[in-house]
């Protein structure tokens, strides 16, 4: 029988899997290289092509228009709704809740056409007295154009998901916070605005991000309102020369290099809310996962801070 | 109701009605009747301790000071007015949000578990609500709060974030919070219990401090010691009733109920 001596050398534990995954992704990877490389049916000089052409640039200037606004729309109702949600009114309540049931309840698609075609239903639209005068009015045509009805069907609708973020969110933020603030004078408004949501912001933000990565391709969808985003302007040309492969790559290479820009904006965003949140600061927080390949689990699990009481 | 005018401090000023006056106190949650009809008088530049086993309803007693609870029946005066409701022709009307939360910024409150805003340093904790309630300019509340965190011995710690400290000091920073505010009345609840048992000292000594400076304290506290030496007035309460009250000296040695009996030999 061994007898306790001195401290002894630790031997990390191996991972031969790992090794052969790793083995196995790269044949497959390469094998996709070379597809992509040879095969006379990804024609190369044709992407080339047409990736800075006017056509798709424009059609990439538009799709970038469209995420911006409909995500400030979004956000900013959705936020609104959020705190409607949570408000001890129970008018403000129910309207919130409501627009969240409705919005949440039928396809983003049905509600691009929906607004597009709101004309055929209200041909004019006006200010005035319910049921009485009407001071101002407008063609609905012009007032919602085909730019407008897409931001109403995209934002509207992102607000309803939005508000589900937001409010959990703040749900996180823990009561003590409130409390104090209330103890110290300050009205439920204010306690919102200058101390839960700047806390719940850590909490919101990693999901907002995936919105506004699924914004960017979810705008595609106005092709069905004849808007010439992005895909839809190579939609256009291929329907010209019919070599929609290559154009299809070309499409997707833009929303591959906008998504690469919007990451570390996403994690700069993080970084700043996530001040005095000392305990989670290492962990929570997104980097590459190869950045961590020589370290075991239990390793990343000792680093956690315990949050001191 | 029981009035405690025979402290050792002079009362101060010369205002005629106490601090804190409370009549007919109750709280139900739910079926569980919290607090079942508490009165009880505090004067100004006393210090009133009071302690109990869990569930006593002491620490809903002090959030009904300031209104964090709404009673169900009875009413709260502090420095003679109500807090959440206005009273005309025998009737309570509830006040609207902007004058509870005025009133209530008149009155500090100490948490167990301190609540410092964690997204703002310390000295951000500090100047935050003076700032936005009393309206001060910046450069006031900093020098009242640099004041401030310079007699709680933290002057080194404005630009730490509460997480960065250790519970003893963050529950300093958190008294000199509610002191920013100028109140006239500070409510403590159980403000060492969350705390490692060598960083107690620290946040009595700036409780003792304060009370020797005259501030009118009400303490809900298992710190039996400090009731003993600081506190001018102690009660015991027990299922949401005051059952004894007295001197916190003659109390300790001699406590006339059963309950206190049994409840001192439990925490001494």
């Amino acid at each position: 029988m061994k007898t306790l001596t001195e401290a002894s050398e630790v031997v990390p534990l191996r991972h031969p899997g790992r090794w052969v995954a790793a083995a196995v992704i790269a044949v497959l990877v390469a094998m996709l290289v070379h597809l992509l490389a040879y095969d006379p049916k990804f024609d190369w000089g044709v992407v080339g092509h047409y990736l800075f052409s006017t056509t798709i640039l424009e059609g990439l200037r538009l799709t970038l228009e469209l995420t911006a606004v409909s995500m400030v729309v979004g956000i900013v109702l959705g936020t609104l709704l959020a705190v409607g949600k949570l408000s001890p009114n129970p008018i403000v309540k129910t309207v919130c809740w409501a627009y969240t049931w409705c919005f949440r309840s039928s396809p983003v698609i049905v509600q691009l056409l929906f607004w597009y075609y709101l004309a055929a239903v209200l041909p004019r639209v006006g200010l005035g007295i319910p049921f009485g005068k009407v001071f101002i009015s407008g063609s609905t045509n012009t007032l919602i154009t085909t730019f407008i009805a897409a931001i109403l069907g995209l934002g509207l609708n992102q607000a309803a998901y939005t508000s589900e973020i937001v409010r959990g969110g703040i749900l996180s933020v823990d009561n003590g916070q409130r409390e104090a603030a209330h103890a110290l004078g300050m009205t439920r408004s204010q306690t919102m605005r200058r101390i839960v949501l700047p806390q719940a912001m850590r909490i919101i933000i990693p999901p907002i991000g995936n919105e506004v990565m699924a914004m960017l391709k979810m705008t595609a969808l106005v092709l069905v309102i004849a808007l010439p985003d992005l895909l839809t302007s190579a939609q256009i040309i291929y329907e010209q020369n019919l070599l929609q492969v290559p154009l299809l790559i070309v499409a997707s290479i833009w929303y591959f290099v906008i998504t690469i820009v919007l990451t570390p904006m996403q994690y700069g965003l993080e970084r700043h809310y996530s001040r005095g949140a000392k305990a989670q600061r290492q962990n929570t927080m997104w980097r590459p996962t190869w950045l961590s390949w020589g370290n075991s689990a239990e390793q990343s699990i000792l680093t956690a801070e315990a949050p001191r009481s | 109701m029981t009035s405690h005018d025979a402290g050792t401090k002079l009362t101060q000023g010369f205002e005629t009605y106490p601090m804190v006056q409370a009549i007919g106190v109750r709280k139900r949650f739910g079926r569980h009747e919290v607090l079942r009809g508490v009165d009880f008088s505090h004067e100004r530049g006393r210090v009133l301790c009071i302690i109990g086993p869990s569930g006593s309803g002491k620490s809903t007693l002090l959030r009904t000071i300031n209104h964090l609870e709404k009673v169900d029946a009875g009413q709260i005066r502090v420095d003679g007015q109500l807090i959440g409701y206005r009273d005309k022709d025998g009737k309570l009307y509830e006040r609207r949000e902007k004058e509870i939360a005025r009133r209530r910024s008149e009155i500090g409150m100490v948490f167990q578990n301190f609540n410092l805003f964690h997204h703002m340093t310390v000295l951000e904790n500090l100047i935050e609500t003076p700032m936005m309630v009393l309206g001060r300019p910046r450069e006031d509340a900093l020098e009242r709060a640099e004041v401030l965190l310079e007699r709680v011995g933290l002057s080194d710690k404005g630009g730490a974030y509460p997480r960065e400290l250790s519970g003893g000091q963050q529950q300093r920073v958190a008294i000199s919070r509610a002191l920013a505010m100028d109140p006239k009345l500070l409510l403590f609840d159980e403000p060492t219990s969350a705390l490692d048992p060598e960083l107690v000292g620290e946040v009595l000594d700036v409780m003792q401090d304060l009370a020797a400076g005259g501030m009118t304290m009400i303490v809900v506290t298992h710190e039996i010691g400090f009731a003993r030496e600081v506190g001018d007035w102690l009660v015991f309460m027990d299922q949401g009733l005051f059952v004894e009250e007295g001197r916190p000296r003659e109390l300790l040695a001699a406590p006339a109920q059963g309950r206190t009996k049994e409840f001192l030999s439990k925490v001494l």
